[in-house]
């Protein structure tokens, strides 16, 4: 009796393990192939970066390293190629450099306007806040591409074509990160106020002192994502910035990519595009404890 | 020290009036424990004496000073919170100290403040350490040690043991009493719970819908309950009510269960066969033969003593509170009302009847 019941509950057991197997091998397959999507194109790019131009330029698309990484990634950095006759060429630190202030100045920006604003709509009540937080969520529906043409228009009687101002300034307000820092900063609890009010803490001290200091993960989130956000920035950039000394990688690409009147140095598009890719990896991986941490939890 | 003096303080939020006037005088050093249920205003009352919210009319004043118009943090006030406020970022030494930093006082003076109170509360040992690393009764210790170091005209208590287990809870409140006595500054303490309010308070304001129902000290509050509101919010389990009629002459009541109840303490004014309640506490009612049976629902055994449920003639809930183990209860007891245990309230205003 105690025999064939252990037999039954031995068979169970290695169904069991059976199962897991499957449904393990099952799971890798399935994200091997999604990584294999993913990584494909960069795989690409990283490899074509390492070849000479008249190897792409023929047509062939090698899997394997070439021998050329090092002359493609000096020459990209440093002069950005051959100069067409039509166009001249942009050393890639140049267009990095913009696009770092670029990024960096929209994010800072950003999170600074949206944290004033959030925090008037929050902690003060005033005449008209509901009505100034709609309008500022309204906003959400008019992304710079609906706005781009009267946005121009102010950009050109204010004279800030081609300035590092008139390329941020369009991009700094922003209705998410208020709308994100609205969220945050209701649940902080009245009590904090309360008690800050007791201690003599005016409004600007218990922003300094307090909500400022409980934001901080936020802040780093948000600065991830913002950052992203303005680095991938490519038709405002491609619109208000004619000079090639202002012009950020994302746009100064696609002007390498010839229009048929010479050959494209394909080598050294792709190691422009993989120094491009960088930074933003660079931000991911620095930041990607407070990211997370900013996403997931809350001190309180 | 101070004094604090309440002045027909009256609240209305848009259409509901939340205070109805409420008068109150707070002696140098006094503890005065503000008890009631939950939305009778006396949150509202703590926080209008805070400043946190503007009273709708009528005046506060701190030692003569009126201070209505003030700003909490204008009116040399502290505050020991709910869920204690305490900043989450900042050190217990910087939670403490905030209130001083602000009012600019100097690093050398802040220290010696700060460890003061820390040593008198024993939290000496936790001043680098952030609140979420201590325990409800620490951070509960730090509220008032942040309380304390202000060392202002007025403490201002929101029922500040609520969130602490019952243990603790009996532990702290003994602390809060003992610290209030020793530095003895003027205090206003709401709770809820009315054994906090009884073993608190110099004296209590019981509060019902908006309107101080009595101030007095809380023996007189449970000895001498001003309405069948106040008698049955003080005491556990709650008194009894029972209904009754006056007896020609004003000297004794009958009940609807059919007893009459004779006035010990001398005859009350009022028309014969005018509705009165007559209040008697659990505890009061003894066994014995020649008073009501009582039809026992439930008991509850609380070791020593035993709280039994039930109902007399005339369908009347009764609760006895004897000091006998609960085994051996039958289903019927029969019981003795005293007379002299008795309160007699008017039975339509509910307001306590005193001897003419």
């Amino acid at each position: 009796m105690s025999a064939t019941m252990d037999l039954e509950a031995d068979r169970l057991a290695r169904a069991t393990i059976r199962r897991n197997a499957r449904n393990r091998w099952i799971a890798y397959v399935t994200l091997s192939l999604g990584v294999l999507i993913f990584a494909f194109p960069i795989w690409l790019t990283l490899v074509g970066s390492s070849h000479d131009a008249s190897t792409i330029g023929r047509g062939d698309v090698p899997l394997w390293f070439g021998p050329h990484a090092i002359s493609n990634y000096v020459s990209a950095w440093l002069t950005g190629g051959e100069a067409t006759r039509t166009t001249r060429s942009v050393p890639a630190w140049v267009m990095l450099w913009n696009s770092l202030n670029m990024a960096v100045l929209i994010a800072v920006g950003k999170i600074a306007i949206s944290l004033l604003s959030a925090f008037a709509v929050v902690f003060f009540s005033f005449p008209g806040r509901m009505i100034a937080f709609w309008l500022i969520f309204i906003t959400l529906m008019l992304p710079v591409e609906v706005r781009i043409i009267p946005t121009f228009e102010v950009m050109v009687n204010l004279g800030l074509i081609n300035t590092m101002t008139g390329l941020v300034v369009p991009l700094i307000a922003s209705a998410t990160a208020t709308l994100l820092f609205r969220q945050f900063f209701l649940t902080i609890p009245d009590e904090y106020v309360e008690a800050a009010k007791i201690d003599g803490a005016g409004p600007l001290r218990f922003f300094k002192d307090v909500v400022l200091p409980l934001s901080v993960t936020n802040i780093a989130a948000l600065f991830v994502i913002l950052f992203i956000y303005g680095w991938n920035q490519y038709l405002w950039p491609l619109l208000i910035v004619s000079d090639r000394d202002l012009e950020t990688v994302v746009v100064g690409m696609t002007k390498m990519i010839g229009n048929g009147d010479a050959q494209n140095e394909w080598n050294i598009i792709m190691a422009t595009a993989v120094l491009a890719m960088l930074p933003p990896v660079a931000v991911v991986v620095f930041m990607q404890r407070w990211f997370v941490k900013g996403l997931t939890e809350t001190e309180k | 020290m101070a004094t604090l003096s309440l002045d027909s303080v009256k609240k209305q939020f848009a259409a509901t009036q939340v205070l109805h006037g409420i008068d109150l005088e707070v002696a140098d050093g006094e503890m005065i424990v503000v008890v009631g249920a939950s939305g009778c205003g006396k949150s509202t009352l703590l926080r209008i004496v805070a400043g946190l919210e503007t009273a709708t009319s009528g005046h506060v004043r701190i030692d003569g000073r009126d201070v209505t118009a003030l700003e909490p943090a204008d009116r040399d006030i502290a505050m020991v919170f709910q869920n204690y406020a305490l900043y989450p970022h900042m050190s217990v030494f910087e939670n403490m100290a905030y209130g001083l930093k602000i009012r600019g006082m100097k690093p050398a003076e802040i220290r010696r403040r700060v460890d003061e109170a820390a040593q008198m509360l024993e939290i000496g040992a936790l001043l680098e350490r952030k609140p979420r690393q201590l325990s409800g009764g620490q951070r509960q210790r730090v509220a008032m040690g942040r309380a304390v170091v202000r060392e202002p005209k007025l403490f201002l208590f929101d029922e500040p043991l609520s969130n602490l287990d019952a243990k603790l809870r009996v532990q702290m409140r003994a602390e809060i009493r003992r610290l209030q006595k020793r530095l003895g500054v003027t205090s206003l303490f709401v709770t809820h719970d009315q054994v906090e309010a009884m073993t608190l308070g110099d004296r209590l304001v019981v509060m019902h819908q908006g309107r101080a129902a009595q101030v007095a000290s809380p023996m007189e509050v449970w000895g001498r309950p001003a309405d069948t509101y106040v008698a049955s919010f003080i005491g556990s389990p709650a008194m009894n009510f029972l209904a009754a009629t006056m007896e020609p002459g004003g000297g004794a009541a009958a009940l609807k269960a059919g007893l009459a109840i004779g006035f010990t303490d001398g005859p009350r004014a009022g028309e014969a066969g005018m509705p009165l309640t007559l209040g008697i506490r659990p505890e009061h009612i003894q066994l014995g033969q020649g008073g009501l049976d009582l039809a026992v629902d439930l008991v509850e055994p609380l070791g020593s003593e035993t709280v039994i449920h039930g109902t007399i003639r005339g369908g009347e809930t009764l609760t006895v509170r004897l000091p006998i183990p609960a085994r051996g209860i039958g289903a019927v007891l029969p019981v003795i009302l005293p007379w002299d245990a008795f309160h007699i309230f008017d039975g339509s205003s509910g307001r306590r009847i005193e001897p003419a």
